[in-house]
């Protein structure tokens, strides 16, 4: 799950994390209160979306005066804003944070993340703050700094020091970039993340450090034990036909392209795709009904396929263990009935009570291509797209 | 032979009175061999009690003792699980099978920690478990779908792996065992360790490698393959059309920070000289033009 910059930085703060003073706005009223709160001539108005990339594309803005806080705001509010990282339909800005302005003298990275290589929590930080750290670590590899850490001792003080040395930053702000990773550190396990990124972390003029810019994402797996980040959820910033599936148990994304699919299983659900796209023709979606997928689980999951106005045809792959092929075969018959069925459909089942799952389907009178196997079932699902 | 386990395997199952365990248990005793095989069941509180003939202990250390049981497979839920394995190393059974879905990633970064230096080792969580055909079932898998014959199979997801087991047996080829890692993030042996039981065994010919997306455990994989390996592989990727930075369903399936990439996996594959297919219905004759 992913929060936004100011929830994360409220997060940070908890743990003593220091960072620029601000609070979020959800119109330009609020905005302008919360400069006169913060007090100074100084703010930024920065773009609060669940992606990266908002400076150069608009989305963060330096207000020289009150009449600027109020031009900026009004404008990136309701604002499509197009980042490398939204795709091309952007997002809408629905929120904004009222920042303090900061004096920057250096700009830093830090982050954390799960290393699945050695299994455990760890560190990354940089002299090369402000830029993204994958093109950091593509042109210059030398200038990240890297600490495994281990989960019994946590993050070690002298390891944080050495780090923060190798970064470059200044013998008088080392104590406090101990201070400022060993938070950052208790932070992201207390909190379950799965990722955190500081970038940049600045010293300012003054010599003090801040954590300029903040993300967190989180376990999902984690959320049971966190109501306190389970508020923090934004669903506008969420695919709607993703938050309807989650209501379901089932695990869905939308895609591009025209080929609505419906699997059982992760793994297979995305061969299932790839396969799709060897034929010629794109996965409307990726779908996982899951291991104990019922007759209802089967139908929400048609309904979703069939509201998108993109889909032309459904294949359905499923390949039954604990899943049995009579009750897809049903949940299909099912769904065929409660929702108007308009589009082709392509059956391929394979496994635990096939061949009950196969009579179900021929019974129902329903228009079902049959297939036995998967090349079988994308050739069909792409020439039916073809001819729809 | 086989690997990790055979039809002379004890096994307990912890969490079996729950609904997913008293199924899963039924169905691997029902399987081969697993009526002698599945010989004790865990749950604290439930000590005494039995299941279909079962008998059921409070503690793994206890169940271990009555039954001589040195593998476990897990159903608890997920808040429980962590819990449950390190139950299961403290009591130095020498495999753990955790099934369970959803285990919050620090619980299992605690998990592989205090794991270290001990003697059990781990396949998942995550996971559909591990077969030798007609000996034992350990897991959530159809067991009908295999026959006993000379195919590894080591995979990250768990219906792809029984599609690669059914055109395995369209070409008439059994299999070995058939090994399901999980789709985890951090999890118990990744390809490479199942890669070196395999080739190990005597009664492999060759492997079947299914990977998905996330992670360069596939990448490793292939170069100790390269190395070492004395048999032929094949292998398949899934999540060539996966987006970058979205989870594909698995908690470790996902592209990011540019790695992780299914075509980036099979050209590491391929050049190190696995026979690679981005044809997931052609897994199966692709193993029968390697032998």
């Amino acid at each position: 799950m992913k929060i936004h910059e100011y929830q994360a930085k409220e997060i940070l703060r908890e743990y003593g994390v220091p960072t620029p003073r601000g609070f979020p706005a959800f119109s330009v009223m609020d905005a302008v209160e919360n400069a006169q709160r913060l007090g100074g001539d100084t703010w930024v108005v920065k773009a609060q979306i669940h992606a990266g990339g908002r400076g150069k594309a608009g989305g963060v803005k330096v207000a020289r005066s009150g009449g600027e806080l109020e031009k900026f705001s009004g404008e990136m509010l309701g604002m499509h804003l197009v980042t490398p990282q939204t795709g091309d339909e952007g997002r809408i800005v629905r929120r904004l944070l009222i920042e303090e302005g900061a004096q920057i003298a250096a700009e830093y990275y830090a982050g954390l993340v799960v290393d699945r290589g050695s299994q455990r929590v760890v560190l990354i930080a940089s002299r090369e703050g402000g830029t993204e750290i994958e093109e950091v670590a593509r042109d210059a590899p030398e200038k990240i700094h890297k600490v495994v850490i281990d989960p019994g001792k946590g993050l070690l003080r002298q390891d944080a020091g050495d780090v923060a040395r190798k970064m470059g930053i200044p013998e008088s702000a080392v104590d406090a970039a101990c201070e400022f990773f060993m938070a950052l550190y208790r932070a992201f396990v207390e909190k379950d993340a799965m990722l955190l990124e500081v970038n940049p972390m600045i010293l300012d003029r003054s010599g003090r450090l801040l954590a300029l810019d903040a993300k967190i994402n989180f376990d999902d797996n984690a959320l049971y034990r966190h109501p306190e980040i389970l508020a923090l959820r934004d669903l506008d910033e969420e695919d709607p036909a993703e938050i309807e599936a989650s209501r379901f148990g089932l695990s869905y994304i939308s895609l591009d392209g025209n080929i609505g699919c419906l699997v059982n299983g992760a793994g297979l659900a995305m061969a299932t795709m790839d396969i799709v796209k060897l034929y010629g023709a794109s996965p409307a979606n990726f779908l996982d009904v899951g291991g104990g997928a019922s007759v209802e689980k089967v139908t929400e999951a048609f309904k979703l396929m069939l509201a998108n106005p993109k889909v032309e045809v459904i294949l359905v792959n499923i390949f039954g263990g604990i899943m049995k092929c009579d009750v897809i075969a049903q949940g299909i018959v099912e769904a065929a009935r409660q929702v108007a069925l308009n589009v082709p459909l392509v059956v391929r089942l394979e496994g635990t009570h096939v061949e009950l799952g196969k009579k179900i389907l021929a019974e129902s009178g329903l228009p079902i291509i049959s297939a036995n196997t998967m090349m079988d079932a994308a050739k069909k699902a792409v020439d039916a797209a073809k001819g729809h | 032979m086989s690997i990790l386990v055979d039809r002379n395997t004890k096994v307990m199952t912890q969490g079996m009175t729950g609904k997913t365990g008293m199924f899963h248990t039924l169905q691997c005793k029902n399987y081969a061999n697993g009526a002698s095989c599945f010989v004790a069941g865990v749950t604290p509180g439930k000590g005494g009690q039995n299941f279909e003939g079962i008998p059921v202990f409070d503690t793994v250390q206890e169940a271990k003792h009555s039954t001589g049981a040195t593998v476990s497979v897990i159903y608890v839920p997920p808040p429980f699980a962590a819990a449950a394995i390190l139950e299961a190393v403290e009591a130095e059974l020498d495999l753990v099978i955790c099934i369970t879905e959803g285990i919050p990633v620090h619980d299992m970064i605690n998990v592989r920690y205090r794991m270290e230096g001990k003697k059990t080792l781990l396949i998942g969580p995550n996971c559909p478990g591990i077969i030798t055909p007609d000996e034992i079932k350990i897991g959530i898998m159809p067991g009908h779908i295999h026959k006993k014959g000379r195919i590894g199979v080591v995979s990250r997801s768990g219906t792809l792996t029984y599609e690669a087991v059914g055109q395995l047996m369209e070409v008439g080829l059994g299999q070995s065992s058939c090994v399901g890692i999980g789709g985890d993030p951090v999890n118990g042996l990744k390809h490479v360790d199942v890669m070196k039981r395999f080739n190990e065994d005597p009664e492999t010919d060759a492997v079947i490698m299914v990977g998905e997306i996330g992670g360069n455990d596939e990448e490793i994989c292939a170069k100790w393959i390269r190395d070492n390996m004395q048999k032929p592989v094949v292998g398949f990727v899934a999540g060539l059309t996966a987006p970058p930075g979205k989870r594909m369903g698995h908690a470790g399936a996902i592209i990011s920070g540019g790695e992780g990439g299914a075509e980036e996996k099979l050209g590491v594959m391929e050049e190190c000289g696995i026979r690679v297919t981005r044809n997931p219905s052609e897994i199966g004759r692709l193993l029968k033009s390697v032998l």
